[in-house]
């Protein structure tokens, strides 16, 4: 009788151990914290077994919405030192029946954020042995950046061609409206030496030699 | 030989005397344009010499031919080859005050043919060097977001994972091959043109126009800043590198002098190019920068600076780089090693911490004496610090992937991209404005606009007819075609003409009266350093170079290392050789250019001759003199067309 209830308290561990180590539809996990957040890093113990223990049955209550899932539905086994372990999921209508493996894995992926962000891991430092981590969507942009930028530089281009052509365009004009003014004003000027006076530039006018300001001899 | 001097009758008529410059220059008439000061004709020259040939060039063949030790047969051939040969350009130009074209007709109408070739070439090389521009453009147009585009693969279309040709590749390699050139396997295939490239060779060439558009008016203000900026750019690059881990490594790997290189000719040899190609002779865009200047400009003295510069340049690029190129070496071995670490961790279910960097080693050893069989089934990579540092590529390798995949991993990476790419873009940008000076000017002195053109309209066409030409290269196999321009455009004609240039000058034109004219501009005879290299030393220099490259080039496989996702040993790009019709191509592309200088020589003789009924003395003497120019200067291109005739 002794033997009998001694069987029947010991069997449910030592059935749940067999249940984790020879399922196949167990997950190894691995954790790499001190990767993860080095300085930072916590230590991994029982309480953060807990956690994981607790979160994975967060995960499943929310993929098969039922709110019966608890922590003893999760069973740990192959614990190292590495901080890796494998898990199974037990059914919560019988402890002796596992949840398939495309189960979990479909819970897992669905909350995997979540998982992460308990443990302030990424995809990368915690690790779903057979669960690929779920791509990142990639960015669409309305307008690519490269061709905004294109723009400006386009647009600074024309700009610039557009302004130096102006001003050889308005330069040509100035000149040929004073050479045409010119022109006109050389009929009144007397020349000397075939130019026009204004056209040499200087306002004193040209020193002439042949006149002296030295009237010494003239005096008298 | 060394006062040898070619009959060269009515060379007195054609050239100004030193009275009339001497007038010209006091009286500030003619209608030659006019640099505003010496600073923007010294940072125009700089900014054609100093080009991206500096940048990736340089530093890898001072790595390769052993480091440090490269310093020495660089430094003898840019003091043996480039000064003298940079003197002689700048002192010719300024001399006779004509583009390169001028010149050479002035010296002797059957020279005109150098003036050509030097026109030809520059178009060339114009061409693809506008092309690498667009793709700087193109790199710098995708800086501006976080994260970078070649920092990460590409999901793949049913988003089940990344990019096959990335993943079994690398990010840098798969923007640089498939987003950025979309290359194609062969260059049989065309692939078509590449809208989004074709956005930037334009706006390369809408640069350009701008800063170009009259001429040395508008170039020497662009200056100021193209060709001061790439310096501020690679201080702030060696301030940043020396901050970076592994930095050191990389330097000192750089300098690390192995002297037995200096015994390998090849060393020499591509000492010799490097220098040769570094200092763009042989275009003609520094013989049309000079002839601007004033007629006693000490040309003397801007050679040495320049030169000094230019080496100074080159030497500073390479430490930046290889501070880059170390950091990145570090990165990866490290990555190497972590990758490792977590494998035997992962295996062995040891706690984190348990191997680290130090006692990596000693673990691996102790785990394989245990259990040999299950290491030798993890395959391990083996991680080499130096196998790394070698990796360190050259050309367009280094810019678009080992430099790009070493600024993903600083941070701020954005900011540093936008700098590596504007310092590169002004690099390039400085180097084209001598190219396009060495096609416009010949251009206008060959008469093929009409006089009433402005000059706006001239180099709005030339650069329009290049973009069109240029398209070429933005095609899918376009990479494949730069490679061949550069490859023979760009090396055996330059090497003709530059041989030609000293033959012309100190033979045809007379070094005595090339002294005199240095007397009179410069104030003092050119000392028997110059004497020596113009008269011998150079030009045998040259000589050597040519011989060595052309039978290297001639009697080696010709092939192209291609991108080609199908291949066995993809991501290792493959050797393919090339298509028959190619080398017909690669005979235009060497052989007009070098050609030319003897045919335009006949093909004046042969007007002087039926033209003209009644020949005179001068007619036999010009015959004479036609018939030595001739032997001269057809043995090389002959001897080049048989050569490639030859091959299958």
């Amino acid at each position: 009788m002794l033997a009998g209830v001694l069987l029947l308290i010991f069997l449910p561990p030592l059935v749940a151990k067999d249940l984790c180590k020879d399922s196949q539809d167990g997950f190894k996990v691995r954790l790499s914290i001190k990767t993860g957040l080095g300085d930072d890093a916590y230590e991994w113990n029982e309480s953060e077994m807990f956690l994981f223990r607790s979160t994975l049955a967060y995960a499943m209550r929310k993929h098969s919405n039922q709110d019966t899932y608890t922590i003893d539905n999760i069973l740990v086994c192959n614990d190292t030192q590495r901080v890796s372990f494998v898990f199974v999921v037990t059914s919560t209508d019988d402890p002796d029946q596992l949840i398939p493996k495309e189960q979990v894995e479909l819970a897992v992926r669905q909350n995997k954020h979540r998982i992460n962000n308990a443990f302030l891991l990424s995809d990368m430092t915690l690790e779903f042995m057979g669960i690929p981590p779920t791509l990142s969507a990639p960015i669409i942009y309305d307008t690519e950046p490269w061709l905004i930028v294109f723009g400006v530089v386009i647009g600074a281009v024309a700009v610039g061609i557009v302004a130096l052509l102006m001003s050889t365009v308005s330069k040509k004009r100035r000149a040929k409206e004073k050479a045409a003014g010119l022109s006109e004003e050389d009929e009144g000027i007397v020349k000397e030496n075939g130019t026009a006076l204004s056209s040499l530039g200087r306002k004193e006018g040209v020193y002439n030699q042949a006149f002296s300001n030295d009237d010494r001899f003239t005096k008298l | 030989i060394m006062k040898l001097k070619l009959p060269n009758p009515g060379l007195e008529d054609r050239i100004l005397s030193h009275d009339e410059l001497e007038r010209l220059e006091v009286e500030e008439a003619g209608d030659r344009p006019k640099w505003d000061n010496k600073a923007q004709y010294m940072l125009t020259c700089v900014g054609f010499c100093v080009g991206l040939g500096n940048v990736w060039r340089f530093p890898y063949l001072c790595q390769s031919h052993g480091g440090g030790a490269f310093m020495i047969p660089f430094l003898i051939l840019l003091v043996f080859e480039g000064i003298p040969l940079l003197h002689l350009e700048f002192a010719i130009g300024q001399r006779l005050r004509k583009g390169s074209v001028g010149v050479w007709r002035t010296i002797n109408p059957y020279m005109l043919g150098v003036g050509i070739a030097s026109l030809c070439v520059s178009f060339l090389v114009s061409l693809y060097y506008n092309t690498i521009i667009a793709w700087v453009m193109w790199y710098f147009f995708n800086s501006f977001q976080e994260p970078l585009p070649w920092s990460q693969c590409p999901i793949n279309a049913n988003r089940t994972g990344l990019v096959s040709e990335c993943e079994r590749s690398s990010p840098v390699d798969y923007f640089w091959y498939r987003e950025t050139l979309n290359t194609s396997a062969a260059i049989e295939d065309t692939g078509g043109l590449q809208w989004w490239m074709i956005l930037c060779l334009i706006s390369a060439w809408g640069v350009l126009y701008v800063c170009c558009i009259r001429g040395i008016e508008t170039t020497g203000k662009a200056v100021y800043v193209t060709s001061t900026l790439p310096y501020v750019v690679l201080t702030i690059f060696l301030i940043r590198g020396l901050t970076l881990k592994g930095s050191i490594d990389g330097i000192k790997f750089l300098f690390t002098p192995d002297l037995n290189e200096l015994a390998n000719p090849t060393t020499w040899l591509d000492a010799g190019a490097q220098v040769f190609y570094s200092f763009s002779l042989a275009f003609g865009g520094l013989i049309s920068f000079s002839s601007y200047n004033s007629v006693h400009n000490n040309c003397e003295q801007d050679a040495v600076i320049i030169s000094i510069i230019n080496a100074f340049t080159s030497i500073y690029a390479a430490t930046v780089i290889y501070s880059i190129i170390g950091f990145r070496a570090t990165e990866r071995f490290d990555d190497c090693l972590s990758g490792n670490i977590l494998t035997l961790l992962n295996t062995f279910d040891l706690p984190e911490g348990n191997i680290t960097e130090s006692n990596y080693q000693e673990a691996l050893h102790s785990l394989n004496t245990t259990n040999p069989d299950i290491i030798s089934s993890l395959a391990l990579k083996t991680c080499d610090l130096n196998s790394f540092l070698s990796e360190g590529v050259e050309g367009t390798g280094l810019a678009f992937i080992v430099f790009t995949e070493a600024i993903t991993k600083m941070p701020l990476s954005p900011l540093w991209s936008v700098l590596f790419f504007i310092m590169l873009f002004c690099l390039g940008l400085s180097s084209m404005f001598g190219n396009i000076e060495g096609v416009l000017v010949p251009l206008q002195d060959l008469k093929v606009f009409p006089k009433s053109w402005p000059k706006e309209v001239i180099s709005g066409v030339t650069c329009l007819v290049c973009c069109l030409v240029g398209l070429i290269f933005v095609q899918g196999s376009g990479n494949y075609w730069l490679a061949l321009f550069d490859s023979f455009a760009g090396s055996i004609p330059l090497l003709t003409i530059a041989f030609s240039e000293m033959i012309g000058v100190v033979y045809v034109y007379g070094i005595d009266r090339f002294n005199e004219d240095l007397i009179f501009m410069i104030g003092h005879k050119p000392n028997i350093f110059w004497q020596a290299t113009w008269r011998v030393i150079s030009p045998l220099i040259m000589l050597a170079i040519f011989i060595f490259y052309f039978s290297t080039t001639v009697t080696k496989e010709i092939f192209y290392i291609a991108w080609d996702p199908e291949s066995e040993n993809f991501p290792t790009l493959e050797k393919k050789p090339y298509p028959s019709w190619i080398y017909v191509i690669i005979f235009l592309l060497a052989g007009i250019p070098s050609l030319s200088i003897p045919c335009t020589a006949v093909f004046r003789a042969i007007r002087e001759y039926c033209c003209k009924k009644h020949p005179s003395v001068r007619k036999i003497a010009f015959f004479r003199i036609d018939g030595i120019l001739l032997l001269f200067f057809a043995i090389v291109p002959i001897k080049n067309m048989t050569l490639f005739v030859k091959m299958p």
